[in-house]
């Protein structure tokens, strides 16, 4: 554990320091939104992979956590890393409600419920006009900041934080899967009434991976305003965090935090590469259809593919 | 507060129209999730599908959306049975693996939605008919045809539906395959086959349902969002799979909303469904009419 | 002896079918009790509502002394009640080690408190492996298993959560003599061990050998309660056996 915490620091650390020694803006641009999809994946997986309960709301506790920041950013401006704690806070409490209401009952209520927290959340944004209602609000970014005395420019301080994030989210999901709480998140997808004759509490469990994940969503949402600098509800609740934060773990595979880590990057980095070229419809398009080709024929995922082959390769 | 008596009486007329449409939306869903516990969450795409086929056909060769919607029928059907088909193949034969249905009938909405973009691009569409725009004066009450029309249809529709399944032997078969499978089998019939038709008639419905949605509005391809919390909702209220609970719980979801767009402005309406939801999962998950 | 549960006027509808009606049982410290009925009887439904998987709206249950009405399976379970279940629900994703981890884990810790090491969870998995005759295949899935060897698997994991009381609900449906009198054995061991057992049968012969008392089921009602022999030959008891 502690070993791979040192390890995913220090590539985290290793990527900060090429990325600044090659200092290029666009690259910035481009793995913020690379390494934000890691995280959603990862939130997502905690719930979806590990307990089998599927969040269509993905895009909902993204933008909660966006909200919550040009709502202070209006209200009472704090440090950014500040506001990534209190978006993970909101997300994660409006996770927990939504829990609440609904994991008691069959688990397909709570998918739906999900649904249609996206549309609600969103009437709530269009019609709060201190947040920018329909038109949107302006974050104005500043061009650089100082960090310890070193004068680095704004969207390099926005990936580093990003990046804090990435590993901090990926060791959670890795201590989460080899402790107690993995151990009792994979008894509830496999059977929840053993688990509870076993003497897991399930609901307790389900709700501690709802606010998990929900926090995590929204603290990769937190940061977003300044990144994109116009924040309109369109962008905030767009189609693509949903579909991609879903799509990505299951075309990785959902059994362990290395899939939803493949997934983002493969597919993350596909769409950097296919917005610029194709249109970003047929981009969400082959996004789509790769869901519905990977559940159908791989139901594991590239990583289970991988094990598949290496098992076979042993067998012989 | 001070509540125009025409305003309101007009309010809930127009919600007791929108209400008689829901119902046909809803069917469908009343059908997959409320009796084959098939949680098909992408029925809202299949009624935009629906509404874009009666623009084309519409707009392109003038024929009225209403036959449109009949002549699709027998098409929808088959792509449901079709979609079916993939679904068990792939999910259910494989044993409990809800994760991964949810996820390809999400993957399905996604794609039905991205390809109306790129086919139609993000306008609304309308259609053309005799009866969009006139209106029938009641004393104070308005009733505008273009709402009237496809109540009457959705009412007709949902009446078709309710003495298939409770008069036909597929029908009951149906009803069974919800409840008994046991029975199912005494009754000599194979459960795929029954869920395979009822999930064909739901996705035909859907079409219908479709057709009707752009006579009453304007529709551009993200519209369907919208309906998921609403039919997911009726559904629930009326109880998972009970027709007649259906028809109430649609009834008053468009009292309400259309109250709530009367008095507080129309984009303040798709969170009353939510609302309700959220609301019957807390206090009546077995809904209004249940136990 | 002291009774350990008690089972007061317990009823349970499903809708308008009256499940379970006014059934009152005890059983006592240490005790064998064999509990039978026909198919539909509600014995599994009786099972559900002492575990907390159903909850029934009247009537109550008291283990070990303390109430369990409104409690949770899992608080149940941290009680010291302990269940199998009828068709075997292994966790499919999980190794037979890892099956068994998870009441050690979830139930002994929480109870007691102390955080088992590594090496102890080990130690103790195999134990219980060994117990059942699955030590071989501990780190195989469940589905590598026969149907006999699911039912072992069922009942180590239920014998991990340490219980007081342990329900085998059918555990010997479909197999040979050799195999019933091997899981027999295995209850009669862990009884020894000082856990009351209730054992629900269809397989008369294994319900003979094993119990000291016999409650018997029959339309969700008590129809008999008492000494095996006694039972077997009560008028009432025949009659819904072998009908009228």
């Amino acid at each position: 554990m502690v070993k791979f915490s040192l390890i995913a620091v220090a590539v985290g650390v290793a990527l900060l320091l090429g990325a600044h020694w090659v200092s290029v803006d666009y690259l910035y641009f481009a793995t913020y939104t690379i390494l934000q999809f890691v995280v959603l994946a990862t939130a997502w997986n905690i719930l979806g992979g590990y307990c089998g309960y599927v969040n269509f709301g993905s895009a909902a506790f993204f933008a909660l956590g966006a909200y919550s920041s040009v709502f202070l950013h209006k209200a009472f401006p704090l440090p950014v890393p500040l506001l990534i704690v209190v978006g993970g806070i909101v997300s994660g409490i409006v996770g927990l409600g939504m829990g609440y209401l609904t994991l008691r009952l069959r688990g397909s209520f709570f998918a739906i419920a999900t649904l249609a927290l996206a549309v609600v959340l969103a009437t709530l944004v269009v019609n709060w006009d201190y947040v920018g209602g329909s038109r949107g609000a302006y974050i104005i970014r500043p061009e650089s900041i100082d960090i310890l005395g070193l004068k680095i420019t704004y969207i390099e301080y926005l990936f580093a934080l990003m990046l804090a994030l990435t590993v901090i989210a990926l060791i959670a999901a890795r201590a989460i899967e080899r402790s107690q709480l993995g151990f009792g998140f994979a008894t509830i997808r496999d059977d929840e009434l053993a688990a509870e004759a076993c003497g897991v509490p399930t609901l307790k469990l389900k709700l501690i991976a709802t606010t998990l994940s929900g926090a995590f969503m929204g603290m990769a949402g937190a940061p977003f305003p300044y990144y994109i600098g116009y924040l309109q509800p369109s962008s905030a609740f767009g189609l693509e965090y949903a579909v991609n934060s879903i799509a990505m773990p299951m075309i990785g595979g959902t059994t362990s935090w290395v899939g939803p880590l493949v997934g983002a990057i493969l597919l993350g980095t596909a769409q950097q590469y296919a917005t610029v070229t194709i249109s970003s419809a047929v981009n969400l398009l082959i996004v789509g259809l790769m869901l519905v080709a990977f559940v159908i024929i791989a139901p594991n995922g590239i990583v289970g593919l991988v094990q598949e082959r290496l098992r076979a390769r042993r067998r012989q | 507060m001070d509540i125009p008596f025409d305003l309101l009486l007009n309010a809930i007329m127009a919600g007791l129209l929108l209400g008689g449409f829901y119902a046909a939306v809803t069917a469908g869903v009343s059908i997959s999730f409320g009796m084959l516990d098939i949680v098909n969450i992408a029925h809202p795409a299949f009624v935009i599908l629906g509404s874009y086929l009666a623009y084309f056909i519409n707009i392109n060769y003038g024929v009225d959306p209403i036959l449109v919607s009949i002549l699709m029928l027998p098409p929808f059907y088959a792509l449901g049975a079709a979609v079916y088909q993939v679904y068990h193949v792939s999910f259910e034969k494989r044993g409990q693996d809800a994760l991964r249905g949810l996820a390809f009938f999400f993957g399905l909405l996604f794609v039905t939605e991205v390809s109306l973009i790129l086919v139609f691009g993000v306008d609304y569409r309308y259609v053309e008919a005799w009866y969009i725009g006139p209106s029938i004066h009641i004393g104070i009450v308005d009733l505008p045809l273009r709402m009237l029309v496809p109540c009457l249809a959705a009412l007709a529709l949902f009446g078709v539906i309710h003495l298939i399944i409770t008069r036909t032997f597929t029908g009951r078969a149906i009803m069974a395959v919800s409840q008994d499978q046991l029975a199912l089998q005494l009754m000599a019939a194979d459960p795929i086959r029954i869920k395979r038709i009822a999930f064909g008639i739901s996705i035909a419905v859907a079409a219908v349902a479709g057709a009707l949605l752009i006579i009453i509005q304007p529709v551009e391809p993200s519209v369907g969002r919208e309906y998921i919390g609403r039919v997911f909702a009726i559904c629930v209220l009326g109880g998972l799979g009970s027709m007649p609970g259906t028809l109430i719980a649609a009834m008053l979801l468009g009292v309400v909303e259309s109250i709530t767009a009367t008095f507080y402005g129309p984009s303040w309406a798709p969170a009353v469904a939510f609302g309700f939801l959220l609301l019957t999962l807390a206090f009546r998950p077995a809904g209004l009419l249940g136990r | 002896m002291t009774a350990l549960l008690h089972v007061d006027n317990i009823t349970k509808r499903f809708g308008g079918f009256v499940a379970l009606d006014g059934v009152a049982l005890e059983v006592n410290q240490g005790e064998r009790l064999g509990l039978i009925g026909p198919n539909g009887s509600g014995k599994s439904t009786l099972v559900n509502c002492i575990c907390g998987t159903l909850q029934n709206e009247v009537g109550n249950v008291r283990f070990d002394g303390k109430v369990m009405d409104g409690l949770s399976a899992h608080e149940r379970t941290h009680a010291g009640l302990a269940r199998s279940f009828q068709l075997p629900r292994p966790f499919h994703s999980m190794s037979l080690a890892d099956n068994l981890r998870i009441p050690l884990l979830y139930t002994v810790h929480a109870r007691q408190g102390l955080l088992r090491s590594t090496a102890d969870l080990n130690a103790r998995c195999h134990e219980l492996l060994e117990m059942v005759g699955l030590a071989a295949k501990a780190h195989q899935l469940p589905r590598d298993l026969t149907q006999v060897e699911m039912r072992k698997l069922e009942l180590a994991r239920a014998v991990g959560a340490e219980p007081k009381l342990l329900i085998a609900d059918e555990s010997m449906a479909g197999l040979s003599h050799s195999e019933i009198d091997d899981i027999l054995a295995l209850l009669m061991r862990l009884n020894e061990r000082g856990i009351t057992i209730i054992l629900i049968e269809h397989i008369m012969s294994a319900v003979m050998k094993f119990s000291q008392r016999i409650a018997v089921l029959v339309s969700g009602k008590k129809i008999a309660d008492g000494a095996p022999q006694d039972v077997v030959r009560d008028p009432e008891v025949v009659r819904a056996y072998i009908g009228q």
